[in-house]
C-alpha cells in the first residue's frame, strides 16, 4: 500500500508541473503579421489566431460573430492601432464579454507603440484628405526593423502575462532578431541596385517599406487614401509616370486591377501585385517569406523595367 | 616568373597575419557600435510609441506631475500596462491633488472628450401617397453619437436624434464590458433586440423607409425602443457554431406597441441568435425573438410578439470592397389584447372586459447586390396586417439604388410601390388605396462614428 501511495506521490510530483506548464496563452491578433511575429517570439507556449486573412483589406474587416469566440477566451489581443482597424475591432471587443482584453485592460496590446510611424499628418487633419490616419500610416510592420521592434514588444507583454515563460520568450526574441538580421542583411544587398527606383502604388501601404528598401514612392493610383480612382487622377497618373519615367506599379491583392492595367498600357509600366500582409499569397506562411515573396518579384520587375 | 610570385607572398604574408587581428577588432567595434546605434533607435522609436499612447489613451494624462514623480521605464519595451502602473503610482504619490469628480482638469480635458460624431439625412419624396404622406422635402434626422469608454470596466454611447419636430434620445446606455462569466451587460435607454431591423440605426438601413411590417407591427422608426436593461451572453454550443442569448427588462413604453399605465407594466425581449460560417465568403445568421408588454388600452391588456429573422450574406475576401450580396427576411407575429369592438377608449379600458386577440403576421424579404465599388443594387418585398385589426393587410414593392461618394456620404434613390389594406384616417373613404413614390436620400457623417454591431 505504502508503495503504491509513493508510486503515485512520485507520479503526481513528475506531473503536475507539466499540467502548470500545459496552459498556453490564446492569443489573437487582428491581422496575420501579428500572428506570425507573435508566433515567433510565442513558441509553443502559446496558441495564436490571426482575425483578418493576408488576402483581405484589413480596413474593411466584417465584424462576424464567429470572431467572438475567438476572442471571449483570449488572454491577449494585439492590434495594429493607428485606428486601423477602428471599423471593426472595437464592436468586436465590447461584444467579446472578456474583461481581459478590454482597451486598457492588461491583455490588450497596441502594437503601434513599439514600431517606427511614418506620414503622422501635421496642423489640421480633415477627410478631405481622403480616408487618412490622425495618428500616422498604420501599414509599419513593412520595414523589418519594426518587425523587430514589434517582436521584442510583444515578448515582453507574454513575458508580463506569463512570467514563467518570460525567458523562454526572451530567448525566442533573440533568436528570431539574430535570424532576421541575417535575412535583412540579405534583403539589403538584393535591393541595393535599385536604391531610388521610382514606383506607384495603388494605396498608401508601403511608406516603411519604401523607406527601408530606397525606392521612392512617386504616386498613387487612389487620388486620396481610401477613395478610387478618377478619370482625371488616373490621366493626371499617366503623365506624371511618363515624366518621372516610372516602370513599376505596386498593387495589393484586394484592389481591382482595371486601373492599374489600363495606367500601365499606357505607361509601359509593369503591374506587380505585392503582398502587403503573411498569408496574402499561397507560400508566404511567415514573416520572412513575406519579405523574401515581394523583394524577388520587385527584383525580376526592376531587372526586366531596366 | 615563380621566383617573383613567391618573393611576393613571403613579404605580404606576415603582414597580412599581422594585420588580421586588428581588422578583427576594427569589425567587431564596427559591429557593436551599428548594435548600438540599432539600440539608440529603438529606444526613441519605443518613446515615441509611449507618447502617441499616451496622446491617444484616455486617462493616461490623468494624473499631472506623473512623469515628474516616477522615472521613466528602463525597459526598452514599454506596454500600456507600465502606462497605467505609473499612473497609479502617481495617485498614490499626490495626494494633495483635489478630488474632481466627472473628469480631469483643463489640460487633460481635450484628451478625455469623447468620440463625436453627426450624421445627416435628407429625405426628397415624389409621387402620391393618400394614406402616409411625407413632406417634399425634409432634413428627416440629424443624429448626434458621443462614445467614449467610461472606466476599464464599461464604456458609454449616446445617440440623439434631431428631427423636424424635436430631439429624441435614440439611445443613451452604459455597456459593461468585464463582467465575470462572459456576461455583457447594459444599462440605459436601447433599442431593443427584436429581431434585425428594429436594432438599426436609420442610417444603416438598407433602404430609405423601414419595411411595411415595422411600421404596423413593431412601432415604425422608433420601434422597441425603451429605457431598462439588457444582459447577453456567447451560449455553448458545437464548435463553428456561435449562440447568443439576449434577456432585456424595459419600462414598458415603446412607441404604439407597448404602453405602461403602472410601474408594473414592464415589457420583455428575449432574442436567441445562431450565426455560422458556411464558407470564408458565406455566411447564415438565424433569430428568434420574443416580446410581450400592456399595450396603449390600458394594464389588463397586453401585445405579444415573436420574430425569425435569416440574413445571408456573401462577400469575397480578396474583392470585399467591390462585390457583396446580402439576402435577408423578417417574419414577425403580434398577438394584441383587445376589447371586441370600440368598447372603450385606449387607457380608459376597465380591467372586467374580456379581451379579444387580434393576430396579426408580416414580413419583408429583400435583396441587395453590390456590383462595383461604390454602387449596391437592391429590392425588397413587404406584407403585413395591420396589429389593431389584422384583416387590413398593407403590401410593398421597392427597388433601391445606391451610390456612394466615399465612405462617409451615401446616395441612395428608391422606387416604392405600396397598397394599403385600407386607409389609415378614418375621414378618407374606404377601401385598397396604392402608393408610388420616388425617395432620394443624401446622408453624410461627421466625425468618428464608432462602428455598428455586425
Amino acid at each position: 500500500m505504502m508503495k503504491r501511495l509513493t508510486f503515485f506521490g512520485l507520479l503526481a510530483t513528475l506531473l503536475l508541473p507539466s499540467l502548470a506548464f500545459a496552459k498556453k496563452l490564446i492569443v489573437v491578433t487582428s491581422t496575420t503579421d501579428l500572428a506570425a511575429l507573435t508566433q515567433e517570439v510565442g513558441g509553443d507556449r502559446i496558441n495564436v489566431e490571426a482575425i483578418a486573412r493576408g488576402y483581405q483589406d484589413p480596413h474593411f474587416v466584417e465584424a462576424k460573430p464567429s470572431f467572438l469566440l475567438k476572442l471571449r477566451n483570449a488572454d491577449l489581443l494585439v492590434s495594429v492601432g493607428l485606428d486601423l482597424e477602428i471599423g471593426w475591432l472595437p464592436p468586436l471587443i465590447t461584444q467579446s464579454g472578456n474583461g481581459r482584453i478590454q482597451r486598457g485592460a492588461n491583455g490588450y496590446l497596441d502594437a503601434s507603440q513599439f514600431a517606427e510611424i511614418l506620414e503622422i499628418p501635421q496642423g489640421t487633419v480633415t477627410r478631405a484628405e481622403g480616408d487618412v490616419h490622425p495618428l500616422g500610416n498604420p501599414h509599419y510592420w513593412l520595414d523589418p526593423d519594426n518587425g523587430r521592434r514589434l517582436a521584442k514588444g510583444i515578448a515582453g507583454k507574454l513575458g508580463e502575462l506569463d512570467p514563467g515563460d518570460s525567458s523562454y520568450f526572451q530567448q525566442r526574441v533573440a533568436d528570431f532578431d539574430k535570424r532576421l538580421s541575417e535575412a535583412e542583411k540579405r534583403w539589403d544587398a538584393q535591393m541595393l541596385p535599385y536604391h531610388g527606383r521610382k514606383v506607384v502604388t495603388y494605396h498608401r501601404s508601403w511608406p516603411n517599406f519604401a523607406k527601408h528598401f530606397g525606392l521612392d514612392v512617386v504616386g498613387y493610383v487612389e487620388p486620396r487614401p481610401g477613395i478610387p480612382p478618377t478619370p482625371s487622377h488616373t490621366l493626371d497618373l499617366i503623365n506624371l509616370m511618363k515624366r518621372e519615367n516610372v516602370k513599376v506599379m505596386l498593387i495589393e491583392p484586394y484592389f481591382d486591377l482595371k486601373t492599374p492595367n489600363s495606367v500601365a498600357s499606357q505607361t509601359g509600366a509593369k503591374v506587380l501585385v505585392m503582398t502587403p500582409s503573411v498569408g496574402g499569397e499561397k507560400g508566404v506562411e511567415d514573416y520572412f517569406k513575406l519579405f523574401d515573396y515581394d523583394l524577388n518579384l520587385l527584383k525580376q520587375a526592376f531587372d526586366s523595367t531596366k | 616568373m615563380r621566383k617573383h610570385l613567391a618573393l611576393c607572398v613571403l613579404l605580404i604574408a606576415p603582414a597580412a597575419f599581422a594585420q588580421a587581428p586588428g581588422t578583427n577588432t576594427a569589425a567587431n567595434e564596427n559591429a557593436a557600435l551599428e548594435q548600438k546605434i540599432r539600440d539608440l533607435e529603438d529606444r526613441i522609436v519605443a518613446l515615441e510609441g509611449q507618447v502617441r499612447i499616451l496622446k491617444s489613451q484616455p486617462g493616461a494624462s490623468a494624473a499631472p506631475g506623473v512623469t515628474q514623480a516616477q522615472p521613466a521605464p528602463a525597459a526598452p519595451t514599454p506596454s500600456p500596462t507600465s502606462t497605467e502602473a505609473t499612473a497609479q503610482a502617481g495617485v498614490q504619490t499626490a495626494p494633495q491633488e483635489p478630488v474632481r469628480l466627472g473628469g480631469a482638469g483643463t489640460a487633460a480635458a481635450k484628451a478625455l472628450n469623447p468620440d463625436i460624431s453627426m450624421i445627416g439625412d435628407f429625405i426628397a419624396t415624389t409621387g402620391q401617397n393618400h394614406v402616409l404622406s411625407a413632406p417634399v422635402m425634409e432634413m428627416h434626422e440629424s443624429e448626434l453619437g458621443v462614445q467614449a469608454i467610461i472606466d476599464p470596466y464599461a464604456r458609454g454611447d449616446f445617440f440623439l436624434s434631431f428631427g423636424e419636430e424635436g430631439v429624441n434620445l435614440e439611445e443613451g446606455f452604459i455597456t459593461f464590458t468585464a463582467l465575470p462569466g462572459g456576461i455583457v451587460a447594459k444599462a440605459g435607454k436601447m433599442r431593443s433586440a427584436f429581431g434585425k431591423v428594429n436594432t438599426l440605426h436609420n442610417h444603416v438601413l438598407p433602404w430609405i423607409d423601414r419595411p411595411v411590417v415595422s411600421g404596423n407591427l413593431v412601432g415604425g422608426e422608433d420601434g422597441i425602443d425603451d429605457a431598462g436593461f439588457s444582459v447577453t451572453r456567447i451560449l455553448p454550443a458545437p464548435k463553428g457554431l456561435f449562440l447568443e442569448g439576449t434577456g432585456q427588462l424595459f419600462r414598458g413604453d415603446s412607441s404604439d406597441v407597448f404602453k405602461s399605465s403602472q410601474r408594473s407594466d414592464v415589457s420583455v425581449v428575449g432574442h436567441l441568435r445562431g450565426y455560422g460560417d458556411i464558407s470564408e465568403s458565406t455566411n447564415l445568421d438565424l433569430g428568434v425573438s420574443y416580446a410581450r408588454g400592456h399595450n396603449d388600452l390600458g394594464s389588463a391588456f397586453t401585445t405579444s410578439l415573436y420574430g425569425i429573422d435569416a440574413t445571408l450574406r456573401y462577400k469575397p475576401l480578396r474583392r470585399a470592397i467591390y462585390k457583396s450580396f446580402v439576402g435577408r427576411g423578417e417574419f414577425i407575429w403580434s398577438q394584441r389584447q383587445q376589447p371586441v369592438g370600440s368598447a372603450c377608449l385606449p387607457g380608459t379600458c376597465p380591467s372586467g372586459i374580456a379581451p379579444n386577440f387580434q393576430r396579426a403576421f408580416g414580413f419583408y424579404t429583400s435583396a441587395d447586390y453590390q456590383f462595383a465599388r461604390r454602387w449596391f443594387l437592391g429590392g425588397r418585398l413587404d406584407r403585413s396586417g395591420r396589429a389593431r385589426d389584422a384583416r387590413i393587410t398593407d403590401d410593398g414593392t421597392s427597388i433601391v439604388l445606391t451610390y456612394w461618394p466615399s465612405e462617409f456620404a451615401q446616395v441612395r434613390g428608391q422606387y416604392r410601390f405600396t397598397r394599403y389594406g385600407a386607409p389609415i384616417s378614418t375621414l378618407s373613404p374606404p377601401g385598397k388605396e396604392d402608393a408610388n413614390e420616388l425617395l432620394m436620400q443624401i446622408q453624410f457623417s461627421l466625425g468618428a462614428h464608432g462602428a455598428h454591431p455586425f
